[in-house]
């Protein structure tokens, strides 16, 4: 059976242990992480767990059915599943920036709206937001010129409501 | 009011009557309040590991929520195998662990363990109580979450200080959990297309699992067996809620199921599964599991449909609702009871056909005693009105196989998590809830060591308990393996050195026989059932007898080794 990628967005009782409880879920029955985001919501008894994990549908199914089962879970959507849906990520990536190589940040970074929000005489660290695609060509065109060091966010995902009334 | 009196107070609310635990360091607050409070009954164990299999025994075989209380540390690390236990089998316990004082967690206090990080993966829900203001609310959840839904073990980790906070003691009479709200009611669609397939059938078969015991829809799932004529076979958790002497039981299925139980699911055309989660050594290799059949399947946890097998008509919902509601239909359809007799017939011949096959059956020897012939005069003397706990091993699947369950709850057995040292323990807590019953453990040699010190408990409480040890001086399940698979190398299976179980007993202050030959088994055991006192009765049986039918682990159902 086929392998996809699956987003889910998951409301979880904000308590201790709600989050170790689904991390447990995930490495005790052998089910994959690729990324894992956690936030606040406006109701501060919940909070807002953006998931991507991999699997056939089966898997999935489980996964989705496991977290339900879990007594701190409040609702868990398969965001992958909905026609339209928004995802983003944030990165900040430090890249060498030499005299020589700067011409050529900027460009990148028009060309990708990426910003530039720190600057030392060696290295800038850049801002880039924007879906997996688009932060996987950016690190790949600022690879050859140096990447120090990069952090990531996870995705986050959003349905996005039906265009017409 | 103090938190240790509150947890006094939780317990007098949810109108528990006996709790299994072991004093220690920091629950000492509440074993103070358990001093001023004797209405509450506390059995003293031996070890925590038999608290928690007493507490699992006591829920078991009453419905009721069992209650462990135990200290922080070790107190709660030894009774893990006991929660883990009751997770698998979906029974409802809550344990009561002490905790340090919340100021020194994570410090490595003496007697300190992260409690709730253990028991996640083994617990329905556990908690760690934080703030005195929490913890009637807490207490409540922790029985409301173990009792309902699919039920399970809920542990409550209680820091010292917290005992000892005062607060208000607002104890809800109901609770409301936003992100736990179990399926009862079925879908009404998938109950019409589950009839509907039950209709159409022509070689149908009813799967009973412990579902259908912990739902309480034995006399539902018996009328609708009953009603349609369909062939009941049932899993080893769910013996019992079908009586076994009914002539429409095909008793257990899987590895040591019976060959007719067997060859009827491999043959079925539509497989009536209900509270039965589809585990491997009921299943064998998947995908000859009831191959050409379309399954219905009814599960109150989600998780368990689709899991293991394919199932074409999923239903999520309690047994018991799902099954009346079967009920109403066959009753709006009104076909007469002939109708089914007749519809069925031809599938009933090739079923009897079977049957006489390959009986359950094993070879007399006029110079050993034979352990299924003591299952099987046990049930007589008996007449299957006896709660009967087993060990883990041979002992448990010849009990499976010999002893004809009439009734739910008399089965006291470790199925998922295959806990030896569980029997005996279990049936302490058996007894403490039946206490007019008559509770037997049927054990081996092995497993009886295992929690072998909670002789004292069983004694000190004036338990009359018969333990029957099916003595063979192996290790007798995995011998069979080594003998059937591994070339005969019996590797560590061997006990050079047992107790005399006679002198032991005695030693504990109970009652202690031997017998050795096949004509002592019949007048000792009545003996032993007559004796108002823990007896320990320990049979010397063949020693390289096995279990059969087998079900080599990941065949096929159909390929079994008959003798």
């Amino acid at each position: 059976m086929e392998e996809k990628r699956h987003t889910l967005s998951v409301l979880v009782e904000n308590t201790p242990g709600a989050l170790a409880r689904i991390a447990s879920l995930f490495s005790g029955r052998g089910f994959n992480i690729d990324s894992l985001c956690v936030a606040e919501t406006l109701d501060p008894t919940l909070s807002h767990l953006t998931l991507v994990t991999h699997g056939d549908e089966f898997i999935v199914e489980q996964i989705i059915k496991q977290l339900r089962r879990l007594v701190d879970v409040y609702k868990v959507v398969n965001v992958t599943e909905e026609k339209e849906y928004v995802e983003r990520e944030m990165a900040l990536i430090k890249v060498r920036a030499e005299k020589e190589y700067r011409e050529e940040i900027f460009r990148i970074c028009e060309i990708f709206r990426c910003k530039i929000v720190d600057v030392s005489p060696r290295s800038y660290i850049i801002e880039v937001t924007g879906d997996r695609e688009k932060l996987q060509a950016v690190i790949e065109l600022l690879k050859p010129i140096g990447i120090k060091e990069i952090a990531r966010t996870g995705i986050i995902a959003m349905k996005r409501e039906k265009k017409s009334p | 009011m103090s938190g240790a009196q509150m947890v006094i107070e939780a317990l007098k609310k949810e109108k528990v009557e006996v709790i299994f635990g072991y004093p220690g360091g920091a629950v000492i607050d509440i074993y103070d309040e358990l001093y001023k409070n004797p209405e509450i009954k506390h059995v003293l164990v031996r070890h925590e590991q038999g608290a928690a299999h007493a507490a699992d025994g006591y829920a078991r075989s009453t419905g009721k929520v069992g209650v462990v209380l135990v200290t922080s540390g070790p107190g709660s690390t030894n009774t893990i195998t006991g929660i883990a236990t009751a997770y698998m089998d979906s029974i409802p316990i809550v344990v009561l662990t002490g905790q340090v004082p919340t100021q020194l967690i994570g410090n490595d206090a003496f007697q300190e363990v992260d409690t709730t990080g253990i028991t996640r993966p083994i617990t329905k829900h556990n908690f760690l109580i934080k703030r005195i203001e929490d913890l009637p609310k807490i207490l409540k959840a922790a029985f409301y979450i173990a009792r309902t839904g699919r039920p399970g073990p809920v542990v409550v980790d209680i820091p010292k200080d917290i005992q000892q906070t005062k607060g208000e003691f607002n104890y809800p009479d109901e609770i409301e959990l936003r992100s736990y709200n179990p399926v009862y009611e079925p879908h009404v669609r998938q109950i019409e297309k589950a009839y509907s397939l039950l209709e159409q059938a022509e070689r149908p078969v009813l799967l009973l699992g412990g579902g259908v015991i912990s739902s309480g829809a034995s006399a539902e799932a018996t009328k609708l067996a009953e009603k349609l004529n369909l062939p009941v076979t049932m899993t080893l958790m769910g013996l019992g809620s079908f009586p076994g002497d009914h002539e429409q039981s095909l008793g257990m299925l899987g590895m040591h199921g019976t060959y007719y139980a067997n060859m009827a699911i491999a043959n079925c055309d539509v497989l009536l599964a209900v509270g039965a989660r589809f585990d491997d050594r009921v299943t064998g290799k998947v995908d000859a599991f009831a191959p050409g059949a379309k399954i219905i399947h009814i599960d109150i946890d989600p998780t368990s449909i689709q899991k293991n097998v394919k199932v074409h008509v999923p239903i999520v919902a309690d047994c018991k609702r799902a099954l009346t509601r079967i009920l109403d239909i066959v009753r709006r359809v009104k076909k007469p009871k002939k109708y089914w007799k007749e519809r069925f017939k031809e599938w009933w011949e090739q079923i009897d056909i079977w049957k006489k096959r390959y009986p359950l059956s094993y070879r007399e020897d006029p110079n050993y005693i034979k352990p299924q012939f003591v299952i099987e005069k046990l049930y007589e003397l008996t007449k299957g009105e006896a709660i009967i706990a087993t060990e883990v091993g041979q002992n448990q699947m010849w009990t499976a196989q010999y002893y004809k369950f009439k009734y739910p709850r008399t089965l006291i057995t470790s199925g998922g998590l295959g806990t030896m040292g569980f029997g005996f323990p279990a049936s302490i807590g058996a007894q403490m809830g039946n206490p007019d019953k008559l509770v037997i453990d049927i054990a081996g040699d092995g497993s009886i060591q295992m929690n072998i010190q909670e002789l004292a408990t069983a004694v000190e409480q004036r338990l009359p308990i018969k333990i029957i040890i099916l003595n063979n001086g192996y290790l007798g399940m995995v011998r069979q393996w080594q003998g059937l698979f591994y070339g005969k190398r019996y590797s560590q299976v061997r006990f050079q050195v047992l107790p005399d179980f006679v002198k032991l007993a005695e030693a504990y202050g109970a009652v202690g026989m031997k017998i050795t030959r096949p004509e002592e088994v019949e007048p000792t055991l009545k003996k032993v059932l007559n004796i108002n006192s823990l007896v320990i009765l320990d049979v010397h049986i063949a020693p390289e007898e096995n279990v059969f039918p087998m079900v080599p682990a990941g065949k096929a159902t159909t390929e079994m080794i008959l003798v």
